[in-house]
């Protein structure tokens, strides 16, 4: 019982071989159309990587990089059988090398899929990837002089400006580091003194943030130091002021921001998964009803087209079995100690009469 | 004397009239793109119009728009007075049209001349207006209370963060106008009643500057207040520090923003104009040439194609009489329709 017949006349045929031909030109457009996804989304990750730590977040660019190109080649491929599946002696060319071809892109597909559900997934990886890296950006802030760490300072100004956020979850997370370097501390100061030694490792911590958190919304000049001393500044109230500064922290900007950028990449990936199965169907059709006309001889006559032959259970089962005796191919038969012949019962035809011929006398 | 006589056999005739068929198509797209850019331009001058005081700069990207639209208009007439001159008896109908299309169509091109000169000639015009608009933005920064002036600090704010840039010439301008809104000063502090009496407006003036001047470059935390007192911070010479704020000023910063924006368009628009020039010149020919067909028998002749009939001091006089008939004509007409009246009461018999 074939699974979803479909019956196929010449013309139909004809046109479904062209119409593939077609498709598969514009899945080689989709394939590049990954393949630049993966560009895309490897270089935004990069951008950022001083404030990412180590994670597994590159495998989702590289997967989508090298399904984009395995799909170009596939579809081109694809492309020239279906060109040729037109005329039915070209056909004969590409016979033995379609069902393997079939089963191939099946697996690709899949490979697209767990592309498209890798983008979807990556939420646990991203949060914590950034909860690391912006902790030890801001803890080197101040290290301006220390070769490799001396751009983290510009890196966290500008990434504040630019995505409107202060600090990891907001900007009290600069009260707890020293974001002002020592080179730039009067140490013979009572008041430096007295902070750094007010706290156990003798850092210099102040209520105060850098200029990269001041909002431009705010109406008032922008109040960076001593935040939460309500007497420093006139008519001021730390509690109520929402302005001031941003409220955002940096991870929850930067997770939204990569979130949003995942999600438009993985619904683009889904769709050409969809395009891609669609255009697997047609020549899986294309193939079967080519080989129906094969085997009956009349390249004009009517096929049907199926995707397996047999119900799912008895592919399944015929497949296991071929497996098996795959597996058996170079197993003996020890029951008969190796002879074959053994046991078995005698099979000849002695004509009419089933009567064995009598043995001929021997030469002396 | 005829000007820059050209001979047209059949062939070269209709390789012409091929050849302009398929150039007018890649001007038209020439010309949507000259269009494009004019918008693209027209749109970056309104995003920063608040900090500019005349519009007058505005005459560049409106040329370019115009001209862009009206020669899409042009090749889509010349590729079809083309594509009927290969036909000899569908060409005279455009016979009439042709010679007015032509003066419209070189004015027209050579507007896109105009705005490429412009582009050079309004730079001065360009600055003065930043510099006004700046000035202004700058001394109404504190006015975050003034309605119709609220956004000031916001737009200065966000200017000088995306240019990179700070104050008008630089950032001694922020020195000399009071940026922080008297709300938030207190009256009873020794500190603002000095600074407030020290100068002849009552106005709060300091040494500092807003944060938007902040260089994220700068390799220790930014120095705002005090920039020209080295002994309030530690470690710092205020004549020596370059990357504690940016050095740019706004109105230089956005001055070459705009003229590195023209610079782009400039030959894009040119190849535009030459394209457009040389399908007019062959469309002229080209007519020319089809006006000795006409008529004739054997379409297959030579001819011979010009630009000017005769020399142009000829051509001019043949014009400005043509006009003077048209003008006269016009006048006639006016007359005859004032006298009606009175003449055939002078005419009539006598009835007695």
């Amino acid at each position: 019982m074939a699974v979803l017949p479909i019956k196929f006349t010449k013309t139909k045929r004809d046109k479904l071989a062209q119409v593939l031909w077609v498709l598969n030109w514009i899945s080689v457009v989709t394939g590049i159309i990954l393949f630049s996804l993966g560009i895309f989304l490897k270089v935004e990750i990069n951008k950022r990587q001083d404030l990412m730590a180590e994670s597994q977040l590159q495998s989702v660019p590289n997967m989508l990089i090298a399904v984009g190109l395995i799909a170009c080649l596939i579809n081109f491929l694809g492309g020239k059988i279906c060109y040729d599946c037109v005329d039915t002696n070209k056909f004969l060319r590409w016979k033995l090398v379609m069902l393997p071809y079939i089963i191939c892109t099946f697996f690709f597909t899949l490979s697209v899929l767990v592309g498209a559900l890798m983008c979807y997934s990556m939420h646990g990886q991203l949060e914590e990837a950034l909860t690391l890296g912006l902790r030890d950006a801001m803890r080197h802030y101040k290290d301006t002089d220390t070769p490799g760490r001396c751009f983290l300072k510009r890196t966290v100004d500008l990434l504040q400006i630019q995505f409107q956020c202060c600090g990891n979850e907001g900007y009290r997370d600069w009260f707890q580091i020293q974001w002002v370097s020592n080179r730039y501390l009067d140490m013979s100061q009572r008041e430096v003194v007295d902070r750094l030694r007010s706290n156990v490792e003798g850092k210099y911590l102040m209520d105060g943030v850098p200029f990269s958190c001041c909002s431009v919304n705010s109406p008032r000049p922008c109040i960076q130091h001593q935040i939460t001393n309500n007497s420093a500044h006139f008519n001021y109230d730390f509690q109520t002021e929402e302005l001031n500064l941003w409220t955002r922290g940096c991870r929850q900007a930067l997770r939204d921001y990569y979130t949003n950028i995942m999600h438009s990449v993985g619904l683009t990936v889904l769709i050409i998964w969809l395009f891609e199965l669609s255009v697997l169907t047609g020549v899986r059709y294309l193939q079967t009803s080519l080989e129906n006309v094969l085997r009956q001889g009349d390249p004009e006559c009517e096929s049907d087209g199926w995707l397996l032959e047999n119900s799912f259970v008895e592919t399944a089962r015929s497949n296991l079995n071929i497996i098996k005796h795959l597996g058996k191919f170079n197993q003996i038969n020890i029951s008969s100690n190796g002879d074959p012949n053994l046991d078995k019962p005698p099979t000849a035809h002695y004509g009419p009469d089933n009567v064995p011929p009598k043995p001929l006398p021997m030469a002396s | 004397m005829v000007l820059l006589k050209i001979k047209f056999p059949f062939q070269k005739r209709v390789r012409l009239a091929q050849g302009l068929w398929l150039l007018s198509w890649v001007a038209m797209f020439s010309g949507a793109i000259t269009f494009a850019m004019g918008v693209f331009l027209k749109t970056e001058l309104h995003r920063r119009s608040e900090v500019m005081h005349s519009m007058d700069i505005h005459i560049v990207p409106n040329l370019l728009m115009a001209v862009g639209l009206a020669s899409v208009g042009i090749n889509i007439c010349a590729g079809k007075v083309c594509q009927d001159s290969l036909d000899p008896t569908r060409f005279p109908r455009w016979k009439m049209f042709l010679p007015p299309f032509f003066c419209f169509s070189v004015f027209l091109t050579s507007l896109l001349l105009v705005a490429m000169i412009l582009s050079f000639a309004l730079q001065p015009s360009l600055e003065e207006s930043l510099k006004i608009g700046l000035k202004n933005g700058i001394r109404f920064y504190k006015d975050t209370d003034t309605p119709g002036r609220c956004f000031q600090k916001e737009t200065i704010d966000r200017l000088q963060i995306e240019f990179q840039c700070c104050g008008n010439t630089n950032y001694r301008d922020w020195f000399e106008v009071q940026w922080i809104s008297s709300r938030y000063l207190d009256f009873t502090s020794k500190e603002v009643k000095d600074r407030v009496r020290s100068n002849v407006d009552g106005r709060y003036l300091l040494d500092g500057v807003p944060f938007s001047c902040c260089n994220p470059a700068s390799p220790r935390p930014c120095i705002q207040y005090s920039l020209l007192d080295n002994s309030a911070h530690y470690n710092y010479e205020y004549q020596s520090e370059e990357l504690n704020l940016y050095n740019r000023g706004c109105r230089q910063a956005l001055v070459s923003y705009y003229m590195g924006l023209m610079n782009t368009i400039g030959p894009c628009v040119l190849f535009d104009f030459l394209l457009q020039m040389t399908i007019l010149v062959s469309l002229r020919y080209l007519q020319t040439a089809m006006e000795g067909v006409i008529g004739q028998e054997n379409v297959e002749i030579e001819t011979e194609g010009y630009i000017l009939e005769k020399g142009v001091k000829e051509t001019l006089l043949e014009t400005k009489e043509k006009m003077k008939k048209l003008l006269q004509f016009a006048r006639v007409g006016d007359a005859s329709a004032v006298t009606p009246d009175t003449e055939p009461e002078a005419d009539k018999p006598a009835t007695a």
